[in-house]
Parts: structure tokens; sequence; C-alpha cells
């Protein structure tokens, strides 16, 4: 059933136009065609959260935005002006930010360090400690993070949660417009994901757009504005994060289209035209 | 007894919000802190075997703790701790280098045949030496970085490389005879007794300058300092450690100018590790390499140049062997130089997996080594019993480092 663009945002207020807005989107690895025709806006301020089974192409959609793996076919706009993403290096530019799920920090530094890694500031040719020190402290005081003890504790003695905190927190200080969360909260406790969840929201207030990729759907309805699914490459479906969608969604993920009648290709492929 | 507890209280609510960073830090008293930094500090567990080991051969030889014998030691360990400078940053990468002895009797034969045969100026043939070990380096590195060869392999292959270079650079003559006093001054002469009281108290000075302006720094832009204590107590051990290393020796010859090379070397060193971005970023990849390179850090050109400056403090080391030999022969740089150049960083506090560890290890690792060996020449111990003892000081400090990193990995997530 064509339920899907209903109860999901409208196309494109003439207001506000997307921070984000990819329109067909591409990717072919081979013979696989790992993204036909996808479709994603994210605006400023909204949390959408990209749900989907193994192999649906959440990660590969990602990898197109963020320019680890440029797309075929698509347009990408970005802050209102088409751009090309080719590199990781075109969507730094741009002011998007990744946070991997393996984190990519430095066990063997402090937390100052790996905040500011790649991009220490100098005095002279020499590291300015002090000045990292302090952005480091106002970027997490920001952030209401206060789990951690120091900022000059070494990243490999904190906890799962500390460090997925410190790993977004470093995604921060390049003032990014948007943020691109995968999987934060996999292999977290409760009290920990919670901390993650509560910083995802602290990035919604401060007027980013945030791509939440997870499989966990409690926290996702928890932290998402809205919820793009993403069936076999193409556009699943597109919810409202509230309570009464659950059932709607998981049908979408798994493509059993619920209640009714059984899935048929036409319904699945219907929602997004 | 307690009574009832219906529920545990509840934890600290996670989500709560509050600004400050829970400052723990500033709870701790002076005492705490020091006990503290004292405990964790690698360096202070190789200074306390170090002392630990002149105490053991005070006791069994009473010339061990001579100023004589002492001035003797630092003359000992100059060569081999400045290839450990150039082994600690290959370590810091989580790399190795097995070519550094190899290299150094190459750097050692080369400068040897170009001042002695060619009647180079001695500055020309020190600095060509050096340049040789800089291009080993280049190429090492470019290998290992650039076709992803384990470094173990490729400077394994350097080794017998780079020793045949030796023997076909000696050629004939076998060994050399090093007569320019340019190059036999660096390790055969001794500060005058005010130059040397002159440069330890300016070094002093120094470090204790330094120190406060960046307490004054921090202090200023409102951020934690260390206590005042631990600052002092650190200070002034070094400062003692100074005033009686230097007394000391004055009691013989005075400073050896090798040894002031090999600290300068040091120094210098460290200051790049601890104080700039490549530094950083050398400690960074030995952390994590993919992560350093997702950060946008060019691992690959980071790494090529610890390669290169190991190879270029082994050249250096080198230099310094023959001049204290006063030639260069076929066995320069073999043997036990390798050996004793890694193991006395790892000894000293350097992990072998990389990330962690300081320059200084390279002079404390030297000592400690040094000690060994020059306590057990004077006890008159055969060679099988010195092998046996120094290398198992050297597992003892590999097993050490093992049982540490293992013990982060379970404090930490994993």
């Amino acid at each position: 059933m064509a339920t899907e663009t209903q109860a999901g945002a409208p196309v494109a207020p003439a207001g506000a136009g997307p921070l984000l807005r990819l329109r067909g989107v591409a990717k072919r690895f081979g013979a696989v065609q790992a993204l036909s025709d996808v479709d994603l806006d994210v605006r400023a301020g909204e949390v959408v959260a990209l749900v989907g089974d193994n192999g649906a192409g959440k990660s590969t959609l990602i990898k197109t935005i963020s320019g680890a793996g440029p797309a075929d076919q698509g347009t990408f706009e970005f802050d209102g002006g088409t751009v090309r993403i080719n590199s990781p290096a075109d969507s730094a530019r741009l002011g998007i930010a990744v946070v991997y799920q393996d984190l990519a920090l430095c066990d063997n530094l402090d937390v100052v360090a790996n905040l500011h890694l790649g991009r220490e500031p100098r005095r002279g040719p020499v590291l300015d400690e002090i000045a990292m020190e302090r952005e480091a402290r106002s970027l997490l005081d920001s952030l209401a993070v206060r789990t951690l003890k120091s900022v000059r504790a070494e990243v490999g003695q904190l906890s799962g949660g500390q460090r997925q905190t410190v790993a977004i927190a470093r995604a921060m200080l390049g003032e990014p417009k948007l943020v691109i969360l995968d999987e934060p909260t996999a292999a977290l406790g409760v009290a920990q994901t919670e901390q993650v969840l509560a910083l995802v929201a602290r990035l919604r207030e401060r007027g980013m757009g945030v791509i939440l990729i997870s499989h966990n759907l409690a926290d996702v309805f928890q932290v998402a504005d809205r919820i793009e699914v993403l069936r076999l490459g193409r556009n699943g479906g597109r919810f409202a994060a509230t309570g009464d969608q659950r059932q709607n969604v998981v049908a979408a993920i798994t493509g059993a289209d619920s209640d009714i009648a059984p899935a048929t290709p036409a319904a699945d492929t219907g929602g997004t035209t | 007894m307690s009574t009832t507890s219906p529920t545990p209280a509840p934890e600290v609510d996670p989500t709560a919000s509050a600004v400050a960073l829970d400052r723990d830090g500033d709870d701790a008293s002076g005492v705490q802190a020091l006990l503290r930094t004292a405990a964790n500090a690698a360096s202070l567990r190789a200074i306390v075997v170090l002392a630990i080991i002149w105490v053991i051969f005070t006791v069994a030889n009473d010339r061990f703790l001579t100023a004589g014998n002492l001035t003797n030691l630092t003359l000992q360990v100059a060569a081999t701790g400045t290839i450990s400078v150039g082994v600690v940053l290959v370590l810091l990468l989580g790399e190795i280098d097995l070519s550094v002895g190899a290299v150094s009797g190459l750097a050692g034969a080369i400068m040897g045949v170009l001042s002695v045969q060619h009647g180079w100026n001695g500055w020309l043939a020190i600095a060509v030496a050096l340049a040789a070990g800089a291009g080993i380096g280049l190429l090492q590195g470019s290998i290992v970085t650039w076709l992803g060869i384990p470094s173990f392999v490729i400077t394994l292959a350097g080794l017998l490389t780079w020793q045949g270079f030796q023997l076909k650079t000696l050629g004939d003559a076998g060994s050399l005879n090093v007569t320019d006093p340019v190059i036999t001054n660096l390790a055969n002469t001794f500060l005058a007794e005010w130059l040397a009281w002159t440069v330890a108290l300016v070094a002093i000075g120094l470090m204790a300058a330094g120190a406060l302006v960046a307490r004054q720094r921090r202090s200023a832009a409102g951020l934690e300092l260390e206590p005042m204590l631990l600052t002092g107590v650190r200070l002034g051990a070094i400062a003692i450690a100074i005033v009686v290393a230097v007394y000391v020796v004055n009691q013989d010859r005075g400073v050896p100018v090798s040894v002031i090379i090999l600290i300068g070397l040091v120094v210098i060193f460290d200051a790049l590790i601890t104080r700039t971005r490549y530094g950083r970023h050398v400690l960074a990849a030995g952390g994590n390499e993919e992560a350093t390179r997702r950060a946008g850090i060019a691992t690959r050109r980071v790494k090529t140049v610890v390669f290169v400056l190991a190879s270029t403090m082994a050249a250096a080391g080198g230099v310094l062997a023959a001049s204290r030999a006063l030639a260069v022969n076929q066995s320069s740089g073999s043997g036990d130089v390798l050996l004793l150049a890694i193991a006395g960083p790892v000894i000293a506090g350097v992990s072998l997996f990389g990330g962690r560890g300081s320059v200084w290890a390279a002079l404390l690792g030297a000592l400690v080594i040094g000690s060994i060996s020059n306590g057990m020449d004077l006890l008159g111990l055969e060679s099988s019993v010195k092998f046996i003892i120094t290398g198992g000081v050297l597992a003892a400090a590999v097993v050490l480092d093992a049982l540490a990193r293992k013990q982060r990995m379970s404090q930490g997530r994993s």
C-alpha cells in the first residue's frame, strides 16, 4: 500500500529549502546495482534516520555523500546550490562531517589531541596546546559532555560512550552543517546510548542537519524527526518518527507490506513516485 | 548494617546536562598527584632499574662507582644512544628498523674511506656519511610505506645489503685508522670544568624558566595546572641529577663532547615529537594509522620521514663509534650494536606496539644497557654470560611492555 509518502515530510516547502537534497542517485558495483534512483532530503536542524536491512544500500548512500564512494548518477544540492562530491575533501569543504562506525580515534593520544588531529593549531613552529585545550573544553562544555574526567585523559582509557562522544565532538570542531553518524550506538550500553542520543539531539538544537544510520529502531524513534527507509537500493518509504509508524517502518524495511496485501514490487516502488 | 534499600539509588542521570567538566584532578593534593605520576612514568621505572643495576655492580665491584668508570660509561653509551634516538622514532610508529647497526657501520666506513684514503675534509666526510644514511632511510622507508611491505622484512634485507656495501667500501684495506682531528675529537675531547658547569647551569635555568612560563600561560588561559609540588620535584630531581653527573665526571676527565651531542639530539628530537605537528602525527600514526589517514594526514610521508631520520641517526652513531675507536673496520656496526640499540629504548619504556614512549628513553635505555655491559666487563664475566644476561633483561622488558598493554586494554573498552 502506498502509505509511505502520506506520513512523511512535504517534499520541499517553499520557504526553507533542504540543506541536502539528493535526486535520482544511482551507484553500481560491477553487476550489482547498489543504488537506483534514490532521493533524500535533510533540512537544517533535522535528524533524519536512514534505516534498512543489511545490504539495503545505507552505507553506499552515505559514501556518495561523504565522497568516499562517489555516485554514478544523480543530482546533489547542498545549501541551495548544485554540488559535485567526488572525494572526502569535497564533502569536508562543503561542511559535511562523518563519524564512522569504527570511530577512527587514536587510543594512545589524549582527548585534546584526538579532537584536533589533522588540524592542530600552532604558535610559530610548535603546537599551541593551550589553544587546543581551551577549544576542546569549550566544545565539550557546549555539548554538555560531563562524563569526561579530564580532557587530557588517554582515549584508550575511556568507555565506549565516551569514545563515541569524542568522535562526535571531533566532527563538530570543523563547524559542519551536516553530520553523518554511522551506527553511533552500536555496541553501547543503555546509559551510554542515552548519552550519545542526547548528544545527537544537541546537534539538532545547534541547527545542524543530521543523518543517523541505525539498526536500532528504539534509538531511531527516540531521536529522529523523520525516517527514511532504504530497501534493495531504492527508497522504501518515508515516515514521521512517531510511535504509531513503527509497524509501517518495520514493514517497509522487511518488504512485508504490512497489514493488507503481501508485498508487490509495484507497491514498493510506487511509494517513491 | 544497612537495612532496607528498596531500589539502589539511580546512577547519575546520563542525559542530564551540566556544563562543567568533572574536575577531579583539582581535588587531588600535590602529594597524591606526585605519587600517581611516579607510578605511571615509564621513565621513572627505567631510573629505578638503573639504580638497582648500579647498586648490584657497586656491591660486586668497588671500581664500578668511580668517577673514572662512570666517565667511561658515558663514553660507551654515546654511540649506541645516538642510534637509539632513531630507533625510538621508528618504534613510535609501531615499526622496526633492523638495519641501523649495518647503516652505522657503512656510514663509518664511508667517512673513514673519504677521510683517510681520499684526504677529504673531516666535516665533509661526516656530512657525506650522514647523507648516505638519509638516502638509505629514504629508500627503505619508501619501500615500506608505498609497497606496504613490513618494515621487519625490508630492514632485515637492508641489514645484509648495507653490510655488504660496508665490506665493499672498505675494500682490501679492511680496516682504517682515522686520524683527522675533526673526527677523532668528537668522542675524545672533554669540556673544560668551567664550561661544563656553565652548560649545566644554563640548561637547568632554561628548563626551569620554560616550565614556569608554560605554567604562567596555562594559568592565564584559565586551564588546570599541575600541582606546583609536582613541577618542583620534577625540576629539582633533574637539576640534581645534572649537577651530580657533572660533578662526578669532572673528578675524572670531564664531560665528554660526544655525550653533549647525544643529549642535544635527544632534546631536539623530543621537542620534535612532543611539540610539533609532525611529531603529533607520528604518534597518531603509531596509535591508529587508519584513523590518522582519515583525519587527512599524509601518513605515508610521515612514516617515510621517520625512516629517513632513523637511518640518519644510525649514521651519526656510526660516526661517533668510529671517532671513539679511532678506526673503522669490517666489523664496525655488527655484532650486538643493533640489538643493544633496540633493547635500550624498549627497556626504558618505548612500546613495541607503537605510539607510546619518549625520546629520552634512548638516553636512559643506553645507560641501562651500557651499565650492565660495563659492570659485567668489570667483573670479567665471559661473553656467554653477558649475552645471556643482556638477552634476559631485554626479554623481561618486552614482557613488561606486553603486560602493560594488556592492562591498558582491559581498562579501556577494548
